[in-house]
């Protein structure tokens, strides 16, 4: 782990982005296979699965360190991650020395530890504690409560892997979709030359089932006009749902999300909907909760998101369909260089024999009616519009130029702050993440919790305020005189039972510091259930049921 | 008197806190006030400390010329020698090393054979710029606790001195300039003295450090050589040039000129991962000129004080550990407002993101602001 971390603080440290290539390629080149493909998946971004709940290493290190949980919570408030605040108490003088187990051992001996009993676990944790120099430590940390998170992308790191590998990025890119499990043959796999791989045999999921890169779109914040004429453009409703990948090759199907993460057996009607496809077929699409035409609220969506088994109950309250995007591989031939025009075309034939349903077209004589038709987006249960070049091919990544999001303004209140907790990471020292609250009666209640949309300065500003208007701390929290109103935008807003508001919103964030407003000024909880009633005559009954 | 009267039912405090900061009654004079008092002890020459204003000041003969600056060439100031005693109505004052900056002092309060000491900023690794800090015994400690937390541990500043080295070597063969961001009274001196056992290569300082450095060279501390920034020609080759400026100026116009470039921050909040990445400096050196919280303790102990108030920082921490361990610990709570221990270190710390984000004219330009003038220089008025 001594390389990884070496790694980690390079990465940690240095902006450059070719300074941060060059340390991967370093890093891959010089570790052993097993090692560099762990490191691999954590510079990817995937992560252990939690291995010892926070709670109990926070308890478990008030004995290592022979602190008090008080003083810990005091140093955790301040510190802003439980890895790191650990990792900076046990690192006491004279105890700089060296660890020079490799990753994969590591990870081999975490693994192992998930099977062992309490008292095991402990005593495992206390000796690496006091065996590991600081960074190690930290990352020990990270690893145990599935948190490591480097400081670099996916797309970053392949690259930096293709270079160290002399392939091209897209090759390596390809070779790990999927569910790509770490090991020194996989590694090697992907980083084989151009011919060996086809041939290698394949102890991860079978050729057959792997998805392409997903083509991204960036945000449009400029006058589409600047675009060029609207007709060279395909353009659809921007759906809020799954980006998914339908695979249907060698009699099997196979459903991934943009996140690389296989959905089989959990929609039933889209696999259903699969075996009626000829084999060699890859769409591209999005999974929405869906009937009889129209899109459902998210909410309804994301009950089926955690379902491994669904009910029939379940499935007729909250059916889903995949409206197809783009057709990407047909009769087994890649159709990604050809023109988004003639692969559309092609998905429209298909659709029309195999009873499947495309993302319609939304047409408009110029850009000033295609505004004025995204303005009625939220009636329709949409984020706003996608711009896609008929003439582009299906590119890998978020490439400019080729799809464009044109995103509609969020939903917005104004609440108050009622509490007030330490940030994480970059925020470590301030008090940002805020808990917002709006009037029920004589009473707050609190609606929505955000962490971003103010600038540093009004953060140390807000900070200041906070700690001068405390009320009471718990732990890194505080709770603040009704003081301060602030815009908070999100996306959606549903019914939830697990809120004491009964609301839950979708992507709360600060829009802006309403310093003229004072709290009695906040918007009230009647206006949100509004918002709540205009989304719900659309499911009709959307009672909660966890 | 009503104070007599208090004063048969329980021993009267040495020291109170007031609006204008911290009080002797006995000896009718202020430490480090935050307002204009008739008689001020002044323990060092940093902005949240020495403040323009008041009738007379006292402070140490070493550091006289710092105090001389920041009160400016009116103010009437009195130089104590360390250990000098001084009787102020009933009390004994003398001051005694703090090892923080050049000329840094403790306060020590004598009253019929109570002793109290006020330690102002300290820090216990040795410094070649200034005289390292000397326990002295007392009843009640009043202690600094910037950096209160378990989680602040300083390594040796010389392994710390290296490493800055090394980076500035580094960026020779980068072919960029190594700027490192550091306090302009006290830091920027502590390591132009650290660095002058790797090297005698010339450093290049901001505009606002040039006066502070010349008043140390005076006071006879040896540092590396040093020029400032805007004596040299407009085509000046600044890659691997070591310059020093105060942590406002990184954010600035003023740094276009030495691109392509490193940028460093040598300060004690490096320790954190969170305000490293924060503040998207190049390098963070962690090099600190107050006590961490073993030095804290250790301190405390060497006293010996039966009553410990902690001050200017995070102080929660430090009370909750020591009442756990028996100490009668308190906090003590300046009043609101502009005092140092109003202001906590998270924000003290934050004052430099704030200068970097844009909000350094604001801030400077605020009469009232003194809270973000902590150990930040925000006063340096190049370009
Ligand atoms: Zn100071
Ligand atoms: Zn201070």
């Amino acid at each position: 782990m001594k390389r990884f971390a070496a790694l980690f603080a390079t990465l940690d440290e240095t902006r450059a982005t070719n300074q941060k290539v060059a340390a991967m390629r370093r890093y891959f080149s010089e570790s052993a296979p097993e090692d560099a493909a762990w490191g691999l998946y954590f510079l990817r971004g995937s992560r252990l699965k939690r291995l010892i709940a926070p709670s109990r290493i926070r308890v478990w290190a008030a004995q290592a360190t022979a602190l008090s949980e008080a003083v810990l919570d005091e140093s955790y408030a301040h510190v802003g991650d439980l890895a790191e605040t650990l990792a900076l108490l046990l690192d006491t003088s004279g105890r700089a020395h060296d660890d020079d187990t490799p990753l994969s051992i590591w990870v081999q001996r975490l693994q192992a530890l998930r099977e062992a009993d309490e008292t095991a676990q402990r005593a495992a944790l206390l000796q690496w504690w006091q065996q590991l120099p600081m960074l190690q430590c930290f990352l020990l940390n990270k690893l145990l409560t599935g948190e490591l998170r480097v400081g670099v992308s996916a797309g970053l790191a392949t690259r930096a892997l293709a270079e160290s590998a002399a392939l091209l990025p897209a090759l390596v890119n390809e070779r790990l979709m999927g569910d790509w499990q770490p090991s020194a043959e996989a590694f090697r796999r992907v980083i084989a030359p151009v011919a060996m791989a086809a041939t290698a045999p394949s102890d991860i999921a079978p050729r057959s089932a792997q998805p392409y890169p997903f083509c991204l779109a960036n945000p449009l914040e400029a006058d589409p006009a600047g675009l060029g004429a609207i007709d060279e453009f395909c353009v659809e409703w921007k759906w809020d749902g799954i980006r998914c990948q339908l695979i249907r090759r060698a009699g099997k199907t196979f459903l991934w999300s943009r996140g690389e993460e296989m959905l089989d057996g959990r929609f039933p009607e889209i696999e259903a909907l699969a075996e009626r496809l000829p084999d060699g077929c890859v769409l591209d699409g999005e999974v929405l909760a869906w009937r009889e035409g129209q899109v459902l609220p998210f909410a309804l969506l994301q009950k089926r998101i955690g379902r491994k088994q669904v009910g029939a109950k379940l499935l007729a309250e909250a059916p889903v369909a995949l409206l197809a995007y783009d057709l990407l591989e047909w009769r087994g031939v890649d159709l990604r260089e050809q023109p988004l025009a003639r692969r559309r075309a092609q998905l429209e034939t298909l659709a029309a024999d195999h009873g499947l349903i495309v993302s319609p077209r939304v047409l408009a004589a110029g850009w000033s009616e295609l505004a004025q038709l995204r303005e009625g987006s939220r009636e329709r249960g949409v984020e706003g519009l996608m711009l896609k070049r008929l003439d582009s091919p299906y590119r890998a990544g978020r490439k400019t130029g080729v799809w464009w999001k044109w995103k509609i303004d969020p939903l917005t209140f104004d609440g108050v702050l009622v509490y007030a907790q330490s940030g994480h990471g970059r925020r470590s020292n301030l008090y940002s993440d805020y808990t917002l609250a709006v009037w029920d009666g004589d009473a707050l209640v609190p609606v929505a919790k955000a962490y971003s949309g103010l600038t540093d300065a009004e953060l140390i500003e807000m900070d200041r305020w906070i700690r001068a208007h405390t009320r009471e701390k718990f732990g890194p929290v505080r709770s603040v005189e009704p003081g301060q109103v602030f815009e908070i935008a999100f996306e959606g807003i549903a019914a939830s039972s697990r809120h004491k508001s009964g609301i839950a919103m979708r992507f709360p964030r600060i829009r802006r510091w309403r310093r003229d407003k004072l709290a009695q000024d906040a918007d009230r909880i009647e206006t949100l259930r509004a918002l709540l009633a205009q989304a719900d005559t659309k499911i009709g009954d959307s009672s909660v049921e966890d | 008197m009503w104070d007599v009267a208090r004063g048969l039912v329980e021993q009267m405090d040495l020291i109170v806190p007031t609006p204008q900061g911290l009080y002797c009654p006995a000896g009718d004079f202020h430490i480090d006030p935050a307002a204009p008092v008739a008689r001020a002890i002044i323990t060092h020459g940093h902005g949240d400390h020495a403040r323009p204003g008041s009738r007379e000041y006292w402070g140490t003969d070493v550091g006289f010329g710092l105090l001389r600056e920041r009160l400016g060439i009116s103010a009437k100031i009195h130089k104590l020698r360390y250990g000098e005693i001084l009787q102020f109505g009933a009390a004994k004052v003398s001051l005694h090393p703090a090892g923080h900056v050049l000329g840094s002092a403790q306060v020590r309060i004598e009253v019929d054979g109570e002793v109290w000491v006020v330690s102002g900023d300290y820090k216990r690794e040795p410094d070649p710029s200034c005289a390292p800090f000397e326990p002295q015994k007392c009843d009640v400690f009043i202690t600094e606790s910037t950096f209160a937390l378990p989680v602040y541990r300083w390594p040796d500043p010389s392994i710390v001195a290296r490493e800055i080295f090394d980076w500035w070597q580094q960026c020779k063969v980068d072919g960029v300039c190594a700027m490192l961001c550091c306090y302009s009274l006290g830091k920027a001196q502590r390591i132009l003295a650290e660095l002058k056992i790797h090297t005698d290569e010339m450093v290049y300082l901001h505009g606002a450090m040039t006066r502070l450095v010349k008043l140390y060279r005076d006071a006879g501390v040896l540092m590396l050589p040093t020029d400032v920034v805007t004596n040299q020609p407009k085509n000046f080759d600044w890659k691997g040039r070591l310059v020093l400026a105060p942590p406002g100026a990184s954010g600035t116009p003023w740094v276009k000129r030495f691109r392509p470039l490193s940028i460093g921050f040598a300060s004690g909040w490096m320790r954190v991962r969170g305000s490293r990445r924060r503040q998207a400096y190049d390098r963070g050196f962690v090099l600190s000129d107050h006590a961490d919280w073993p030095s804290l303790l250790r301190t405390i102990e060497e006293t010996g004080a039966k009553r410990v108030l902690a001050m200017h920082g995070h102080t929660d921490a430090l009370v909750l550990h020591l009442r756990e361990r028996g100490i009668d610990a308190a906090p003590l709570e300046l009043h609101h407002g502009a005092s140092p221990g109003a202001l906590n270190a998270a924000t003290e710390a934050a004052a430099e993101i704030a200068a970097e984000a844009g909000a350094l004219d604001h801030m400077s330009n605020n009469a009232s602001g003194s809270t973000m003038d902590q150990h930040s220089e925000l006063d340096f008025s190049e370009d």
